[in-house]
């Protein structure tokens, strides 16, 4: 049995931004778990760019974000094992793991990162009736393909969902000389955000079919067309609204899931909005030195986010195995009333230094209101939101000063409010 | 000129090359698809009924019982998984029970050992998560569940051993008499043979039709189904019926042998014979009908939902046996539920005729094992250790959903009929059969493909013919 004070699993940017912070906070004895052949994740298929405008002021790609993370990673030798699955995790922070060198690895940490990423959602989750042909992919997949491996997973192409892999790869599959016919979203909004939707669908003229669904796939070996429809306010089909669409590709963005299986097994509690662990403000889960960050917490809308977020998990983690306990009276945070979830979802008082930022998305969009957080029955926060959508993160910046003058308080609520 | 040409490599015909390479007999297994197992075998319940269901005195209702008894021994030898988990026809209402009660008695007459009618104290001891509704059920301790295309492939890789020759991508388009022998016309020249098994499944009608005056029928008859995520494969422990009732069969709600929950079918006639497609309307029903039987469908675990065809016949049996104006030409035709259970009984009574015809002497040779691929999510990691120290591929993980290493897709490769598609690997090692439904594996495997068969990416196929993954290089036709 090999021993760590902190194992990382997964070599993403959480991963990444975790280790480094974990081990600028002086704690030598760490090690990260990567299941693919390179550090960086996903980032590695986002070849477009937009990232790091929050973290580094300027405009990369996703493996030139990714880079910085692992040139740091590097110069401060933290050790990597690449090709590495992780296959078990239990609550004593016994970790098994499999690779081609060293067979099946076990290891015991003081502490533990879970920075597993997300996946996304396929066909069947979403129940789309029709042929099973060849021809149909997650998005993600197709961005494997093109991106990383240099080859068209087709070239007439239907999109399903418009979440920001779906739009980058609009745009990207028409970059590489396919036809994008049409992008197809169920709700009346789209979950992307909205520069993609700018950037990646108007500047190239793709149709984005909003409140509209894929109703039948045909085709035999291959994709030969797909039949879109609207839906009703209920996202049921609405008969006569039928239209067929020759192509001979279905892209797949459809939604991300956080791949949660192995916290599963060692009894991390997971959120039934998320489907992530439910953390406090130290990112702790409800496993004592078990901490979650990026992905695998709650599906983000940008990586610097995600980078911010980690930093904060690796800093708290270093100081659990230096003893820090994150136990405590903590405080529920409620969200309802169009807030559809926050991280974290328990503060203790006694934690927050300067401040605490509560990430959290709504469940609808909304024009002209206000997001509100209580106190108690106490309104402390009111703030006006011209525009508020579900595919943008967004976060309120809690102070020490509010602990301090609601030092009773038993619940914050956030919530979506007309006036 | 072989002794006999099986056309179909679906579970029976793979039953019948594998029975009857227990003689010296030179036999040709012909097939239109690029794998075996690509018809009615791999969409199905995947069920191995006990044998009370069928009409005492029909075919269905003799074979089920034999063919159910004959699992443990072949499931052992070929190395395939097949569990005796038992079954339960739920009754919904008092007034019902006599009909168990009937069930049970039509099973008794079949032949099915050790039915119990259970009341409902004992069904909720049984299955807690057993519909509140439910009065009483018939249990059938002899039910059990099977993969029926890994059993294919473990019957077919036996065969091909023990020297049967297989053929793919050949297609039947005529039969000729010759003298004492037939001509079977294909896609890729003549095959002579002595005798002809039509085990064509979807498409025995238009096989037995191209040599016999007396025509049969093959009516597509389509069932959907809903696969659920393993979290939820525990919900119940037993294969779960619907007692028929006015409104209608009722679907079937079991465990899969590989850990996932399995819902479906309903019944529906379609005119084409490749229409494997779903509908709304379709899942919504099982879905719907599912919910009487258990307390809560996990509506949220669907990985994914697909539909089979059975191979139904209109005079509503199976149709086995010589053909009255085609001697020599015999008929494995009509094989639906509950084909896969009595499929390896219809090999040996197809073996007693064409043993009885031929008088073949016994293959000496005939090795009865087969080893399957190495399942690395079965081990312990002891055993693990040993396969990687060995292979070091099995350390290298591919499908992470269902635990699939490089190691075993190499080996799915290159092993007897080796597979030659994604839908192959899928099949022999379950990569991509998980929850992201290949979303992760499928780039690398289609990599692997190419590098192990020495095709261009853009070669490689999910299911053969034209359903190729990708269709050329990036930028290719700007």
């Amino acid at each position: 049995m090999q021993e760590y004070d902190i194992v990382i699993i997964g070599g993403g940017p959480a991963g990444l931004a975790a280790a480094i912070s974990a081990k600028e906070d002086g704690i030598d004895n760490i090690l990260v778990l990567e299941r693919d052949n390179q550090l960086g994740g996903i980032l590695n298929q986002c070849i477009h760019n937009g990232f790091g405008l929050h973290t580094f002021k300027e405009e990369l790609t996703g493996p030139e974000y990714a880079q910085r993370f692992i040139d740091k990673a590097k110069d401060m030798h933290i050790p990597c094992k690449l090709n590495t699955m992780v296959l078990d995790l239990n609550s004593d922070k016994v970790i098994t793991a499999v690779n081609e060198e060293d067979g099946i690895i076990e290891i015991r940490a003081k502490s533990i990162i879970l920075a597993m990423g997300c996946r996304e959602r396929p066909r069947g989750a979403v129940n789309i009736p029709g042929s099973r042909c060849a021809g149909i992919y997650t998005a993600g997949a197709a961005q494997k393909f093109v991106n990383v491996e240099g080859y068209m997973p087709g070239k007439e192409v239907v999109i399903l969902g418009s979440g920001d892999i779906g739009l980058i790869m609009a745009r990207r599959m028409t970059l590489e000389g396919a036809k994008v016919k049409a992008v197809v979203e169920l709700m009346p909004y789209s979950s992307g955000l909205k520069r993609n939707i700018v950037q990646c669908l108007d500047d190239f003229n793709i149709p984005l079919k909003l409140s509209y669904t894929v109703t039948n796939i045909k085709g035999n070996e291959r994709v030969e067309g797909v039949t879109i429809a609207a839906v009703d306010e209920n996202r049921k089909p609405i008969k006569g609204t039928e239209e067929f669409i020759p192509c001979d590709t279905l892209l797949l963005s459809v939604g991300l899931l956080p791949e949660n299986e192995l916290s599963r097994n060692a009894d991390v509690k997971l959120s039934n909005i998320t489907g992530g662990p439910e953390v406090d403000d130290s990112l702790q889960t409800n496993v004592e030195g078990i901490f979650a960050c990026g992905n695998v917490l709650h599906v983000h809308d940008l990586v610097d986010n995600v980078t911010a977020e980690s930093y904060n998990a690796g800093k708290n983690a270093a100081r659990y195995v230096k003893g820090t306990k994150f136990d405590g009276t903590k405080i529920e945070v409620v969200a309802t009333n169009g807030v559809r979830y926050t991280v974290p979802k328990y503060i203790n008082p006694e934690n927050v230094e300067k401040s605490i930022d509560v990430r959290f998305r709504v469940g609808d969009t909304f024009k002209d209101r206000f997001i509100s957080v209580y106190f108690d029955e106490n309104r402390e926060m009111h703030i006006k939101k011209r525009i508020l959508a579900p595919g943008e993160m967004e976060a309120v910046k809690l102070t020490k000063a509010m602990f301090e003058k609601y030092q009773n308080c038993s619940k914050i609520t956030i919530m979506v409010e007309g006036e | 000129m072989f002794d006999v040409t099986i056309i179909g490599t679906g579970i029976v015909g793979c039953a019948i090359a594998r029975e009857l390479s227990k003689y010296k007999l030179s036999i040709c297994v012909v097939d239109k698809d690029t794998d075996v197992a690509n018809g009615t075998t791999k969409a199905n319940s995947a069920i191995v009924h006990a044998g009370f269901d069928a009409k005492t005195g029909s075919l269905k209702g003799k074979l089920n019982a034999i063919g159910n008894a004959m699992f443990d021994k072949l499931s052992e030898d070929l190395d395939f998984h097949f569990k005796r988990i038992g079954s339960l026809v739920l009754c919904f209402d008092g007034k019902d029970i006599n009909k168990l009660h009937e069930l049970k008695e039509q099973g008794i007459k079949n032949g099915v050992p050790k039915l119990e009618i259970l009341d409902r104290d004992k069904l909720s001891e049984m299955e807690p998560n057993i519909s509140k509704d439910v009065v009483a059920a018939l249990y059938a301790p002899t039910g059990g569940i099977v993969c029926p295309y890994e059993m294919t492939i473990a019957l077919a890789e036996n065969a091909h051993t023990n020297g049967v020759e297989f053929n793919f991508e050949r297609e039947v388009t005529n039969i000729e008499k010759v003298e004492n022998s037939y001509a079977i016309k294909t896609n890729k020249g003549d095959i002579e043979t002595k005798i002809v098994i039509n085990a064509a499944g979807l498409f025995a009608d238009e096989i037995n039709n191209m040599i016999s005056k007396n025509e049969i029928h093959i009516m597509p008859r389509k069932g959907e189904y809903c696969l659920f995520d393993k979290s939820v494969g525990n919900m119940i422990s037993k294969t779960i019926f619907q007692l028929p009732n006015k409104m209608g069969k009722g679907v079937l709600v079991t465990p899969t042998v590989d850990g996932n929950l399995l819902i479906g079918p309903n019944a529906m006639e379609v005119e084409d014979k490749n229409d494997l497609t779903t509908t709304t309307e379709g899942i919504d029903e099982i879905l719907s009908k599912a919910s009487l039987s258990i307390k809560q469908v996990p509506v949220r675990q669907v990985i994914t939902s697909f539909s089979g065809l059975r191979a139904h016949s209109t005079n509503n049996d199976f149709i086995i046996g010589e053909q009255i104006d085609a001697e020599n030409f015999i008929n494995a035709a009509g094989i639906e539920s509950p084909g896969l259970s009595s499929a390896p009984a219809i090999a040996e009574m197809i073996r007693d005729i064409v043993v009885d015809k031929l008088q073949p002497k016994k293959n000496d040779k005939f090795n009865p094992i087969r080893k399957g691929i190495p399942k690395f999510r079965e081990m312990n990691n002891e055993e693990r250790k040993g396969l990687i120290a060995k292979d070091s591929r099995y350390g290298k993980m591919i499908c992470r959903c269902e635990t699939v290493t490089e190691g075993e897709i190499i080996n799915a490769i290159r092993r007897p009929l080796g597979a030659k598609t994604l839908d192959g690997i899928k099949r022999r090692t379950r990569a991509g059969m998980g929850r992201c439904q290949s979303g992760f594996c499928a780039p690398k495997i289609v990599e692997i493909l190419a590098r192990e068969l020495n095709l261009k990416p853009t070669e490689v196929t999910k299911f053969g013919g034209n359903s190729n993954i990708l269709v050329g290089k990036d930028k290719e036709t700007i």
